[in-house]
């Protein structure tokens, strides 16, 4: 394998790695942001159970998310070079400002928080919580904004073979970014609502202690799963609109769609190889002129296919690669404009499918456990504990689409906009020897694979372990040293 | 000053704030077999750090950031010149984060153990592998004229780079001890503050050493006074950590990184990364900056986030300023 190839597998894999750790931090963290909230308002000692329990898988999750960020950070230095150089001067800045103004605020507090329990005021604790799961929304916000430049650049003038950025508030407001900001939030919360389903569900079935915990839990879950599901599939909508103006290949790549059709159908699955050249053969269950609803709102428009598309792309971004050494073999060859037809077109519906059945599983919890019902059935504890993968499939489908559908373009073109501002991925990895990328490669991956194994047995140990395992028993009174650290490493 | 040599001064800074910070919680770990002499021991030096080194870590992805929006050039030659060092310290990075939140997770004296030692490597590598990178960019690479460096992959792997690395790491080895004699009471803490005197004049080799070969190649008059200041403020410590008043000599070491950061990047400027082929690819501030614009904005980001950040973090070293011991270690409760 080439440098640009290597360099593509450790960013899918860090990507999609960094990103099973971030959606569960972001949501559970602003819901246990919550549950101390009412704990701090009720007294309640069922809230500040919860608090505890799922703070502490929250915590046990949050430190792989803060690693992994890190390789993410580096690795535009390290693999891409070229395309740092070419978009040094907007990528740039909102990447510096989530690490100064949201990353700081996050790792900070977060501390305060985990050690602070009888350090601060109540109220002032309850504000160090608040402060780092806000800070992790701002985060994701921040980073979604660099991400959606390089799908729809905005905000820049093209000079001296480079954009030049001309409006930070275009960056921050691309309207690809706002799109993609409440969508990915609410898969974050779906991961997080499939989470207390899961794990408060099986704690429910098993009819163990803390019943009151449990029952809270699964009803939080299951409400806030149905909801996120409702903001999906809306800024789902909107955001296919904008695929349909912004990225057109990749909207036919969704869909596999060989030839324009108009109206568009659009087929639920596909039996046999997508890719194949009679490719719409093979569809089946198809929906009449939903793919023209979903690309514009109407019945009846055009959706333009990969075919035609081609030729247009050809027309404005050429037939060739430059014949640059630099581009390795693929210098002088012809440009294939074309995603990986099967990726795009499965990862679309596994996106779609796994966000569906990931809140069908919350709403029937939901009834399940409805004034004050348990729920029984072997099959139960599987369903609620399966559940919990739904959200983490959705969400890796979701990116491996956006990202491999706009292949070949790292920076894709922006039709609407400025002339000039596109890089193809060939372009933007750097001069590396192949010996140094398979190092990282093999390394990261190992290192990944070995934690990963680490965090699950960690988090089924505290799982299993309940309120108990994380609330340590009151102090008997004849030993207290009266001056012990509430929490310590 | 023109806005690049405000950010060239905002990123060393940034530097600056990595190596004062995670220094010493890069010596905590580097300490941990050698200071405790059990679990509850370890368990206070890992305390002792244990509500600061995430907000410590994140000056490393700040001044990463802040390179990467004011000075791409530097950031994309740099790091992809400096790959496997920078490599090793993601790596040790990764496994350290981790340790300090499992070590205490499962109630065994293995677990505990195995931990341990991937702290200790995390805490050994960043060091070596952050001073080899920040010595590169202060005595350049073989880089050609589109900034891509030729030679091997072990090009930033040097005489004067290593002495750079070993120098980072014993000041950190040195500052993390000094930091420990501050924080924590009891027997651990004398041993902490005998152990701050002992390593302090050996710490003091690499580092005037390195010092002397920047300043050899391409120091100035006042990187020589910074060197200088370095210097004395080296032997205040060790005078003030012999006089048993450690928070006086945690800052003076304060003072020693603060000199050393000065004379690297005030011998480097106004380049930002020196090539050794030919001086005509140099990277200077001028050649690798963003436009105009983006330091501008980037600059009222720094203006009103940079200040917020000291005061938060500060108030967090407040909150926890009381020293602990093994008194306030409360016993192990796991699942």
């Amino acid at each position: 394998m080439e440098v640009l190839e290597l360099a593509r597998w450790q960013f899918g894999i860090t990507t999609v790695y960094h990103f099973l750790m971030v959606p569960l931090t972001i949501g559970l963290s602003i819901l246990v942001a919550a549950m101390q909230t009412r704990w701090v308002r009720t007294g309640e000692l069922r809230h500040l159970k919860m608090t505890k329990f799922w703070g502490k898988l929250l915590l046990v999750n949050f430190a792989m998310g803060v690693v992994t960020g890190i390789v993410q950070e580096f690795q535009f230095g390290m693999n891409w070079s070229a395309y740092s150089r070419f978009v040094g001067d907007v990528f740039g800045a909102p990447l510096a400002m989530e690490g100064l103004v949201a990353f700081f605020v996050e790792s900070t507090f977060l501390g305060l928080w985990i050690f602070g329990w009888d350090r601060l005021p109540k109220k002032v604790h309850l504000a160090c919580a608040w402060a780092f799961s806000l800070a992790t929304m701002a985060s994701a916000y921040f980073i979604l904004a660099a991400n959606s430049w390089m799908q729809h650049p905005v905000g820049v003038t093209f000079e001296n073979g480079k954009p030049t950025m001309n409006s930070i508030w275009a960056v921050l407001t691309n309207n690809t970014a706002l799109a993609a900001i409440p969508h990915t939030l609410a898969g974050a919360f779906s991961v997080a609502a499939a989470f207390l389903v899961g794990v408060a569900g099986w704690h429910l079935w098993r009819r163990g202690d803390h019943e009151d915990v449990w029952r809270t839990s699964l009803r939080l879950g299951g409400w806030v799963g149905v909801a996120a599901f409702a903001v999906l599939a809306i800024t789902g909508d909107t955001q296919g609109k904008l695929m349909f103006e912004q990225q057109p290949m990749k909207m036919a790549s969704a869909e596999a769609l060989c030839h324009t059709e108009k109206p568009a159908s659009f087929s639920i699955i596909a039996i046999g190889d997508v890719a194949g050249s009679n490719c719409e053969d093979v569809k089946t269950f198809n929906v009449p002129a939903l793919l023209s609803f979903l690309a514009h709102n109407d019945f009846k428009t055009e959706v333009k296919g990969v075919e035609d598309l081609i030729t247009e792309y050809q027309a404005k971004y050429g037939t060739n690669y430059p014949d640059d050494p630099a581009l390795g073999s693929l210098a002088g060859k012809p440009i294939d404009y074309v995603p990986n037809l099967p990726v795009t077109y499965w990862g679309f519906r596994m996106m779609i499918g796994f966000g569906a059945v990931s809140a069908g599983i919350g709403l029937l919890a939901l009834w399940l456990t409805r004034r004050g019902r348990l729920p029984g059935g072997r099959w139960f504890p599987l369903l609620v504990l399966g559940g919990i993968a739904t959200p983490f499939l959705g969400n890796s489908a979701g990116w491996i689409f956006t990202e491999m559908g706009r292949q070949p373009f790292v920076v894709v073109p922006n039709p609407s906009g400025v002339d000039g501002v596109w890089m193809f991925t060939a372009q933007a990895v750097s001069r590396l020897t192949t010996g140094e990328v398979w190092t990282s490669l093999i390394a990261l991956t190992t290192v990944y694979a070995a934690l990963g194994v680490v965090e699950l047995y960690l988090m089924r140990k505290y799982v299993r372990g309940g309120v108990d395992a994380v609330m340590p028993p009151p102090k008997d009174s004849d030993t207290t040293e009266g001056d012990t650290l509430a929490f310590a490493y | 000053m023109t806005l690049e040599t405000v950010w060239f001064v905002v990123i060393a800074f940034f530097w600056l704030g990595y190596l004062f910070l995670e220094g010493f919680d890069f010596g905590v770990g580097m300490l941990l077999p050698v200071l405790a002499r059990d679990n509850t021991e370890r368990r206070v030096m890992v305390n002792t750090i244990g509500p600061v080194w995430d907000g410590n870590e994140v000056w490393l992805i700040v001044a990463g950031g802040a390179m990467f929006a004011a000075f791409p050039e530097w950031y994309a030659s740099l790091f992809s010149a400096a790959y496997l060092p920078l490599l090793l310290v993601l790596l040790a990075l990764i496994g350290r984060g981790v340790a300090f939140e499992y070590r205490g997770k499962v109630d065994s004296d293995r677990w505990r153990r195995s931990w341990d030692r991937v702290i200790v490597a995390g805490s050994w590598i960043p060091p070596l592998g952050v001073g080899l990178i920040l010595a590169t960019t202060v005595l350049g690479l073989p880089l050609d004229a589109d900034g891509n460096r030729i030679g091997s992959a072990f090009a930033a792997f040097r005489w004067d780079t290593v002495l750079g690395a070993v120098a980072i790491a014993a000041f950190s080895l040195t500052h993390g001890a000094a930091f420990l004699a501050l924080k924590t009471s009891g027997e651990l803490r004398e041993r902490a503050r005998t152990t701050a005197i002992r390593a302090l004049p050996f710490a003091m080799v690499p580092m005037v050493a390195f010092l002397s070969v920047v300043q050899w190649r391409t120091g100035t008059l006042w990187t020589l006074l910074a060197f200088g200041i370095s210097a004395v403020a080296a032997a205040v410590a060790w005078l003030r950590l012999r006089a048993d008043r450690d928070g006086q000599a945690f800052a003076a070491l304060g003072v020693v990184i603060a000199g050393t950061a000065v004379t690297m990047f005030g011998a480097l400027f106004p380049n930002v990364l020196p090539s050794t082929l030919d001086a005509a690819n140099t990277l200077t501030i001028a050649g690798a900056a963003s436009s105009p614009y983006t330091l501008t904005v980037m600059t009222w980001v720094a203006v009103f986030g940079a200040p917020a950040v000291l005061i938060y973090q500060g108030w967090t070293y407040w909150v926890f300023r009381k020293r602990i011991g093994t008194q306030h270690i409360p016993a192990v409760h796991a699942p």
